[in-house]
């Protein structure tokens, strides 16, 4: 029986409450949110806080808004409501595609963005349509709120620049009108994390591709996404030739490690042939297509 | 830590330690062997309970996080001494062999009709995809959910031990 080391636990009712908690407790306690990577690590002790900050309680942390030419998300938002939400979908398809194929109903029901974004696992999928967007990170800390870009978010496996003591609150996303969205993954089996995934926007005007971005996980793209492959097609025509360019570059850009989902190889095949196929529906998308 | 919890409508009050998960609780504490515990690793869904009618991997909560709130457990899908019929519709279809999973499938099943009262086949399997059964492959599972979905009231009466 897997059972998480003893733990002081406190419920937070307002983001200063939870930062006032977080303070009170030191330097080894950690925020709960769906505790769906953290409660796991925890039966396993590849994580052993002294103190559990949770913030599900916290109504200002969840839901998603337009707030003036952005998107925003706040970091309690369940995986569910980021798949259901009307607004992420007319924007963004991006997000539904990724979310239907992130772990299972059940998982997705208590984990949330925020988590996945500071849990930075490799593979984390919502990490990659972050970064493919170019989106910004709210983090609110004791000395007050700063935004960081996702695409400097992350430092690392599983490392962030959101520091002991620090929240994230909400993730914000840029509205691009005109602009076409789409996410790929192949995982092994239903419910599992992708071998390797891939997802895009396109703006198309004038017949060109005047503006891009490509996210990717479990691939070892820096930062989750590969400018290498947006600068190959922006301002090209978006024809089947340029757009494999462009994917050839971002898996170029890529450097994946073989482990049990499969070999380097094989994960360079996917980065290319994901980009491609998202490139493509996106390319059509915002053509109106 | 005081928690309490209601708990397919009954109101329970304990002293617990935060570290202890939510189906040690149910079923250690509370005593309520219905709901299964497997996997532990968040994969398999033998734990599945609602929590404010969401169903969750209760191997993957806190009990002290389900402070103040509504759980509901298979225990509590039978009502008034007749059975769900997601749980007819196991009986009927042959739905379980070792029946490890059954809690956790059934009380997936009754959250996707309650929100989707005629689910296509698709919609079935991924409605239960975060459940995993060794025995059955799956085929009479979804067949058992589909006979609920066209038996919305079932007639057979639970029988208690
Ligand atoms: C069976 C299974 C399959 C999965 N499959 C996938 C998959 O295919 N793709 C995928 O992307 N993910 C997958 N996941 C991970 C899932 O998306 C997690 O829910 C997510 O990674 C973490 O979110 P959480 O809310 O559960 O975070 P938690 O587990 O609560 O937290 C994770 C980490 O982030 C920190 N944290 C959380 N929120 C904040 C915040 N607001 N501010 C500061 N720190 C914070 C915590 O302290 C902790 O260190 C899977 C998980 C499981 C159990
Ligand atoms: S025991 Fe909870 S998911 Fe397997
Ligand atoms: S009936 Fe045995 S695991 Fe499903």
């Amino acid at each position: 029986m897997q059972t998480p080391a003893p733990v002081d636990y406190a419920k937070a009712t307002s983001v200063a409450d939870a930062l006032a908690k977080l303070a009170e407790h030191g330097e080894e306690a950690r925020v709960v949110a769906g505790g769906h990577s953290l409660l796991p690590m925890m039966k396993l002790r590849l994580a052993r806080p002294d103190a559990l900050i949770d913030i599900n309680d916290i109504p200002e942390l969840a839901g998603v808004r337009i707030e003036g030419d952005e998107i925003v998300v706040g970091a309690m938002t369940r995986h569910r409501d980021v798949l259901d939400s009307a607004v992420l979908a007319e924007h963004y398809p991006i997000f539904r595609e990724a979310e239907r194929v992130i772990a299972d109903p059940l998982v997705r029901n208590r984990g949330t963005i925020g988590g996945s974004m500071c849990q930075a696992d490799p593979a984390s999928d919502l990490s990659a349509v972050g970064s493919a967007l170019k989106g910004t990170a709210v983090v609110v800390g004791p000395g007050g709120s700063r935004t960081v870009a996702l695409r400097g978010f992350h430092q690392g496996p599983y490392e962030t620049v959101v520091g002991p003591g620090e929240i994230l609150t909400e993730l914000r996303y840029p509205i691009r009108p005109g602009a076409g969205s789409a996410y790929e993954k192949v995982e092994r089996r239903a419910g599992d994390w992708g071998v390797a995934t891939s997802g895009v926007y396109v703006v198309v005007s004038g017949g060109v591709v005047t503006d891009c971005g490509i996210g990717l996980a479990a691939v070892g793209a820096d930062h989750y996404c590969s400018p290498e492959g947006e600068a190959a097609l922006i301002g090209k025509e978006p024809t089947e030739e340029n757009l494999a360019a462009a994917a050839a570059a971002t898996a170029a850009s890529c450097s994946p490690n073989a482990d049990q989902r499969g070999p380097a190889d094989y994960k360079s095949h996917l980065a290319h042939e994901l980009t491609l196929r998202a490139l493509r529906r996106a390319a059509r998308a915002s053509q109106g297509a | 830590m005081q928690v309490n919890v209601t708990v397919n409508g009954v109101e329970h009050a304990a002293d617990i330690e935060p570290r202890l998960l939510l189906v040690h609780f149910i079923r250690d504490e509370l005593q309520m062997r219905g709901t299964h515990w497997g996997c532990d690793t968040s994969n398999c869904g033998a734990c599945t309970v609602w929590v404010d009618d969401e169903p969750v991997k209760s191997c993957t909560m806190l009990a002290v996080q389900a402070h103040g709130k509504s759980i509901a457990t298979v225990e509590g899908l039978a009502k008034g001494g007749v059975l769900d019929p997601v749980q007819q519709g196991f009986m009927e279809c042959h739905g379980l062999q070792c029946g490890y999973c059954t809690p956790g499938m059934m009380m997936c099943a009754r959250a996707l009709l309650d929100r989707n009262p005629h689910p296509s086949e698709e919609e079935i399997r991924e409605g239960i995809s975060g459940n995993i059964c060794r025995c059955t492959g799956y085929k009479n599972i979804v067949a058992a959910i589909q006979w609920a979905a066209e038996n919305p009231a079932a007639t057979v009466s639970e029988v208690t031990a």
